[in-house]
């Protein structure tokens, strides 16, 4: 019995020594937001940026809320986000810097073929939401206080209108590929970023029913946590991350991403311009 | 506050009536496992023993493609439901209670069968009487079962989609309130699953033991 438990703990001690031996000082902790992840985009990017630069990258795909919060308290290298006005928080209070324009991609109103609120027919942004309101028509939100969210809720003040608390309004307080398979069964609308949407449109029966709106930009940057405030992270690494990122060649990957699969590219690259030039006041 | 007591309630709701639905398949399931003599009984009990441990999230995701609208049983519109939920929960406990009750049946002395039958009493008076001899055990499975499903998270959120509300349960409000950065309300949450828990148990362990002392 001894020579079995003894047998046991050594074996425990070897898994164990051999899944955290990888952790080296060339180890990089990307926090970033679950639209990333879902699009696929990271998938394709990161192997890129380990071949080029050696970095290996611990991905952490939360909600822009959770990705902040996990920034603030030092926990992250490096965040890939798209909450501006949370960014902006973030560095005036010191937890980042170095923060980067990278590329953007839009928001879409998606919604059953069917239109029971006839979004297809409304000629501006603030009319789409009005025509959800008064039909009472389902509404699928994020309810996870992440970019898209944030994003969402601005829509709904924009047009005068607070649909919490009714019926209709459904908050799933999940991802943007689950609140999709939730609209999808529900037969409700959503507001979803092009890319996730994208790349779940073979699973899901929804169509895209209003888009083109400087208002639906979705905007992402990349912010180095601060080595001043925490100084045990990867400085070295972000840096390589936030150039690699930036560089020619990752943004050559960026705008290529998708265009194979979608026939269209799911992210426009944006390194070294500035938010006006987007179209934003 | 009251977003929280629904919450609360709706999470034992369904826990309880999936344990509930869980006992009754599981109970006579067992007891039929432990007393039987058959051929391929012990291929049954590996893959009852192998279903004690089923990931929640698997059972989430195979309920989850039955239940969709292009899933085989799509038209009865149970997804993201809290009768879909129960569904999940009970594939998830109705192995454990099922392992444990044969478990508690097969410890019991061999002879203790024969011996009631020899005294004359009829084969459900006899499982009747092997199940009060093992109800220290069998009280244990019951707790085993509930304790799987009050706590799991993976099932809940695939099928029953945290819709506030609706289908949000202790668990799934935790992983919101987590990917919110909410740490604080996670941890409230949390610490108010656990006192539940553990209340509950309290409570059948009190069964229990009075039972042991009679």
């Amino acid at each position: 019995m001894k020579k079995i438990l003894s047998c046991l703990f050594t074996a425990s001690i070897l898994l164990v020594s051999c899944s955290f031996g990888q952790s080296q000082t060339s180890d990089l902790l990307l926090v970033s937001t679950t639209s990333t992840q879902d699009s696929g985009l990271l998938d394709v990017l990161l192997p890129a940026f380990t071949g080029r630069t050696g970095y290996y990258v611990q991905l952490i795909a939360v909600g822009s809320g959770q990705a902040l919060k996990i920034g603030e308290q030092g926990n992250a290298d490096v965040i890939l986000l798209h909450s501006p006005a949370a960014e902006e928080d973030f560095i005036a209070q010191g937890f980042g810097i170095d923060r980067r324009l990278v590329m953007h991609n839009d928001f879409v109103v998606v919604g059953p073929p069917s239109d029971p609120a006839a979004l297809r027919s409304q000629p501006e942004l603030d009319s789409v939401f009005k025509a959800i309101f008064s039909s009472a028509s389902t509404f699928v939100s994020r309810g996870d206080d992440s970019g898209t969210h944030v994003k969402e809720l601005a829509l709904w003040k924009n047009a005068g209108l607070n649909p919490a608390g009714e019926a209709w309004y459904l908050e799933t307080g999940q991802g943007q590929g689950a609140t999709l398979s939730i609209a999808s069964e529900k037969g409700g609308y959503a507001l979803t970023d092009r890319g996730t949407f994208l790349a779940y449109k073979t699973n899901v029966n929804l169509e895209i029913l209003f888009e083109g709106d400087p208002f639906l930009l979705n905007i992402y940057h990349v912010i180095t946590v601060n080595p001043d405030k925490f100084p045990n992270i990867n400085l070295e690494g972000a840096k390589a991350f936030t150039d690699f990122i930036t560089s020619p060649e990752g943004q050559e990957i960026i705008a290529q991403f998708g265009v194979d699969k979608y026939g269209q590219p799911l992210f426009f690259a944006d390194a070294g311009k500035t938010e006006t030039e987007l179209g934003l006041p | 506050m009251t977003e929280i007591f629904n919450i609360t309630l709706l999470s034992l709701q369904v826990s309880a009536v999936a344990t509930i639905i869980s006992l009754t398949i599981g109970l006579p399931f067992g007891t039929w496992l432990a007393l039987g003599n058959f051929r391929g009984r012990s291929f049954i009990l590996s893959i009852i023993n192998t279903g004690m441990a089923l990931p929640p999230v698997v059972v989430g995701l195979v309920v989850a493609i039955m239940l969709w609208r292009s899933g085989p049983l799509g038209n009865l519109r149970l997804i993201y439901t809290p009768v879909a939920i129960i569904i999940a929960q009970t594939v998830i406990a109705a192995p454990v209670v099922t392992g444990l009750t044969a478990a508690a049946l097969e410890a019991l002395d061999p002879r203790l069968q024969q011996q009631l039958l020899g005294l004359g009493a009829s084969r459900p008076q006899m499982i009747w009487y092997l199940w009060r001899e093992a109800r220290l055990p069998l009280l244990a499975a019951l707790m085993a079962g509930f304790g799987s499903v009050i706590s799991e998270v993976g099932a809940s959120m695939m099928v029953g989609g945290n819709i506030r509300g609706q289908t949000r349960v202790l668990t799934t409000a935790i992983v919101l309130e987590t990917s919110k950065g909410e740490f604080g309300q996670a941890l409230a949450l949390s610490a108010l699953l656990l006192v539940l828990t553990y209340l509950i148990n309290l409570a059948l362990t009190w069964i229990q033991q009075k039972g042991a002392r009679r």
